[in-house]
């Protein structure tokens, strides 16, 4: 879309810069632009250096080293790492990562794939709808978590209401309840994200060949092997795309825990990025914290590389 | 007769299609499953608002989710106010004004630096381009749990623990992957040409970058605002890490907020702060949703 925006501007340019086209630049300009190119890059290089890369690293030798409540520079090998595996917040919370990611990413496609579907049926009030299932994106998670702990809480929300209706053996009570807590942040999840998986499906679907689908409506191809045949397939990279980065927002899940849970009950509905945030800022424990980070980049990485690839395959491929 | 006359008429436009019945069958389902999709997706954003306008004796008698009986504002200005965050009850207030000091520079100055940095991946060629700008956008995929110890350690070193400007600093930085990537895709549709006259000129990099570049950005320059305002304001977790008591900005005070009870809940309170602490991001929404959508697919999509 942006691209698009850019080319259109660069159309009526091109027309009044056309003439130049055959001259050269003359070598000392050239490299006056070219220092002038460096000035401009180099302090974000920079900065990007270390605070990215140079702390990644950092946490990494923090997370090899004796560091409790203050750095202390003594290696200790995979000590650390041994240690996170055997605590049992951290054993719950990789649990929980791995159900609440499955999950999120399977409804949130699901639901923004179907919602996208829907609006691209030539509906009425289209701007509308989608208004109204994109807003949960513009909500901070820390407002989604209040306002479902608020709806999902028995003795204030849908379990109270259904009471109130009558429906006295009504429960619903999985925020208070350490098996499903998880479960209900995955409700608040998907609920936030569903309208930003919708917005990426929409896009593309609004960029399949119009041709080729009243081709196939002309052979009797019905709406099902429509979608089916052509659509989908058309469609699936952006399936990796959605995939790809709502495991990695899963994978990072913080605000929602926080603010639905506080982890609870007990540690029961802990992520790792919870337990690293404890670890680092109430346990005074910076080893085994950095050990929990570094763990979790690992797995990000592991989720985001093959996508990585793909898109650098595309850079590449642009140039 | 004329109800046959209208009979007619319906078959007469529904006859191309065919199956006219089944078809009309399958819009009216899709309009169903619209609706209660909306009512799913809206129903938690109506209730923030006719529960935060409720009285709290209303909550002692009746259902917790049901329409006031009678509105007052009573709760927003409580909220706004007089709420206690922590210890100190001078509700939302100072909070908000900590996230537009915040934010407000952190946005202006990393969309800066991103139109400088995409200018400069797109328009000099030179070696390794293509790695130097990999590697900068790959900056938007980390987990900032891997960078957050070293960052703390920074801030109190340079004796930035705590306050605003720290935190500011840490926004612009860590935006500048998300900045950079958005002007970048946006300029490959600028074509080069228009550069090449210019250094033809013995225009420099800069005067190029603002005499040229820069009148084309407008629409770019929108939407990396919306998503940076949007998605710092919405931040948490950098805030919750980097500040501090009454330095804490208005995402951490909500959820601090909502976990200060002294005897009865304030549901009402709650509610009015959770819109006030989502009012800016809400109302860009509103407004400029279009560019709103735009900065989030570019954000994913495009590279």
């Amino acid at each position: 879309m942006i691209a698009q925006g850019g080319s259109v501007a660069g159309k009526a340019l091109r027309a009044s810069s056309g003439q130049s086209e055959a001259a050269r630049p003359a070598p000392n300009v050239r490299s006056r632009f070219e220092v002038g190119h460096w000035i401009a890059l180099s302090p974000s290089l920079g900065l990007l250096a270390i605070f990215i890369y140079g702390f990644i690293g950092w946490t990494a030798y923090i997370s090899f080293s004796a560091s409790k409540m203050v750095p202390n520079l003594q290696f200790v090998g995979w000590s650390n790492y041994q240690k996170l595996w055997r605590l049992d917040p951290w054993i719950v919370a990789s649990q929980n990562a791995v159900v609440f990611t499955l999950l999120y990413v399977f409804i949130g496609t699901c639901v923004g794939l179907g919602l996208a579907i829907l609006l691209n049926r030539q509906v009425r009030f289209e701007g509308l709808f989608r208004t109204i299932f994109l807003y949960p994106a513009a909500l901070s998670l820390v407002v989604t978590g209040v306002v479902w702990k608020w709806l999902l809480n028995p003795g204030s929300g849908i379990e109270s209401f259904a009471h109130g209706l009558g429906f006295q053996s009504f429960r619903f009570d999985w925020i208070i309840n350490s098996q499903m807590a998880v479960y209900a942040i995955v409700i608040a999840g998907v609920w936030q994200i569903s309208g930003f998986t919708m917005a990426i499906f929409l896009s593309a679907l609004r960029g399949v060949d119009e041709e080729i689908l009243r081709a196939a409506r002309l052979d009797g191809a019905n709406t099902w092997a429509l979608y089916a045949h052509i659509i989908l397939p058309a469609i699936k990279s952006s399936f990796v795309t959605v995939t790809v980065l709502l495991a990695a927002f899963a994978l990072k899940t913080f605000d929602l825990v926080v603010a639905m849970t506080a982890s609870g009950p007990g540690y029961s509905s802990a992520m790792p990025a919870t337990f690293m945030f404890d670890m680092a800022f109430w346990r005074n424990q910076l080893g085994v914290s950095a050990a929990s980070a570094i763990t979790l980049l690992v797995f990000s990485v592991l989720i985001v590389s093959p996508y990585v690839f793909f898109r650098v395959g595309q850079v590449e491929h642009s140039h | 007769m004329s109800s046959s006359g209208w009979a007619r008429l319906s078959t007469l436009t529904d006859l191309p299609g065919g199956d006219a019945p089944k078809e009309r069958l399958g819009r009216i389902a899709v309009y169903c499953a619209l609706v209660v999709l909306c009512a799913y997706f809206a129903a938690p954003i109506v209730l923030m608002i006719t529960t935060s306008m409720r009285p709290l004796n209303e909550f002692m008698s009746g259902s917790i989710i049901a329409l006031p009986r009678s509105w007052t504002s009573d709760s927003w200005v409580k909220a706004w106010s007089t709420a206690c965050v922590g210890t100190k009850c001078l509700g939302l207030y100072p909070h908000f004004a900590n996230s537009i000091l915040v934010v407000v520079p952190a946005t202006v100055i990393s969309t800066i630096i991103g139109a400088v940095n995409g200018f400069a991946l797109t328009k000099v060629k030179f070696r390794g381009a293509n790695t130097v700008f990999t590697l900068i956008w790959l900056g938007c995929f980390i987990p900032y749990q891997a960078v957050i110890i070293p960052t703390a350690q920074l801030l109190g070193m340079l004796g930035l623990s705590g306050g605003l400007i720290g935190l500011s600093a840490v926004y612009t930085i860590y935006g500048i992957p998300f900045t950079t990537l958005f002007f970048r895709n946006y300029y490959l549709g600028v074509p080069d040409e228009l550069i090449r006259s210019a250094k033809i000129d013995g225009a420099g990099f800069f005067r190029t970058f603002l005499h040229i570049i820069l009148p084309l950005s407008p629409p770019i320059i929108i939407v990396t605002v919306i998503f940076q305002f949007t998605q710092i304001w919405n931040d948490f977790l950098f805030g919750v890490s980097f500040t501090t008591g009454a330095n804490q900005t208005v995402t951490v005070a909500l959820n601090n907020l909502v976990n200060t009870t002294f005897g009865v809940k304030e549901y009402n309170v709650d509610m009015a702060a959770a819109i006030i602490a989502t009012l800016p991001t809400l109302l860009i929404y509103i407004f400029a949703g279009r560019f709103f959508m735009r900065g989030l697919t570019a954000g994913s999509v495009k590279g």
